[in-house]
């Protein structure tokens, strides 16, 4: 299946989430909740200052918005991959995060595989790890019987599999070199808090002149 | 109650911005072919945009707080050419940041 890979990440940094929000003095219902309705990690891992700081609904709207403009990315590059998805196409759209789209953006499917029912099955996995995650780790808090310190690293350890994966399998390494590129440019430009937009906006800057460049 | 709210405004906003695209080109069934275009390329550098937001709180000034994380990068990288194995590259390379995260550094 898949979806592997991301079980081990989502139950890890579900773990690290839960416990983050039980220490916060949300228990083990709210890990649910919030897992369940919002099904966005780092999102998740903000709000839990958000909601204990008890923010203005606007600030959490404004958080919410830089946290998560990246989406918007993802269901642009995936239109045509859910065009016709039918039912399973609203589920398939809210459950599209980070981990989701490392997996289905290469667009491979399964031979003999219905691609929809595929696409809806990972993603249904996928949000089911990170609810168990955040549950277990609501529950077991501190009595992990070894140091977990570190263990928020699977989330880039995935990313990077995933971008590894992608640079071996084309030739084509413009549009992966000006992400990197880009963001790490904007990271020290505009420095960690507020670097994400105006990284989107520079990648699409010069992914339409490449594209002018190659047509 | 109020923090059940905000959640509520996380999660509606989340969905909006994923639903966003989509509504915007369902009504011409012809999406713009620099949408399609897009959808080619943007995956390669989100994916790669993602690695450096992961990273985003290392010091260069600092070894302890970048060292780690480029070493068990590089380890990431180079399990993936070898095995082809996600599952395996992404719990070789959080163990071994574990481990030097916790022992080393």
């Amino acid at each position: 299946m898949k979806s592997l890979p991301v079980m081990a990440g989502y139950i890890v940094l579900g773990i690290g989430f839960g416990i983050l929000l039980r220490n916060a003095g949300y228990g083990v219902i709210w890990a649910f909740s919030m897992s369940l309705l919002i099904y966005a990690g780092s999102m998740q891992y903000a709000g839990v200052s958000l909601i204990s700081g008890a923010a203005s609904v606007l600030t959490v709207m404004i958080t919410t918005i830089m946290i998560n403009a990246r989406h918007l990315f993802y269901s642009i590059s995936m239109i045509e991959k859910y065009r016709d998805a039918g039912i399973y196409k609203p589920y398939l759209v809210f459950a599209l995060t980070d981990e989701t789209y490392s997996l289905l953006s290469d667009g491979d499917v399964p031979e003999g595989c219905n691609p929809d029912r595929y696409r809806f099955l990972v993603s249904l996995f996928n949000h089911l790890y990170w609810i168990t995650g955040s549950v277990l780790g609501s529950v077991l808090g501190k009595a992990l019987p070894f140091s977990t310190q570190g263990i928020e690293f699977s989330m880039t350890a995935l990313f990077a599999a995933s971008f590894a994966e992608q640079w071996y399998s084309t030739s084509q390494h413009i549009p992966a070199l000006t992400g990197v590129c880009v963001t790490a440019s904007c990271l020290m430009v505009f420095g960690s808090e507020h670097f994400l937009i105006p990284s989107m906006i520079g990648i699409l800057f010069v992914l339409a002149i490449y594209r002018r460049r190659v047509s | 109650m109020y923090s059940a709210i905000l959640v509520c405004i996380m999660s509606l906003t989340t969905i909006l911005l994923r639903a966003l695209p989509f509504l915007v080109f369902t009504k011409d069934r012809k999406t713009p072919s620099f949408i399609v275009y897009l959808g080619r390329v943007l995956p390669q550098a989100v994916i790669g945009m993602l690695v450096v937001y992961c990273l985003r709180n290392m010091q260069l000034t600092t070894p302890s707080s970048w060292m780690p994380e480029l070493a068990a990068i590089a380890f990431v990288f180079g399990l993936q050419a070898w095995k082809h194995n996600a599952l395996m590259s992404i719990l070789g390379g959080t163990i071994l940041y574990m481990i030097l995260v916790q022992v080393v550094f």
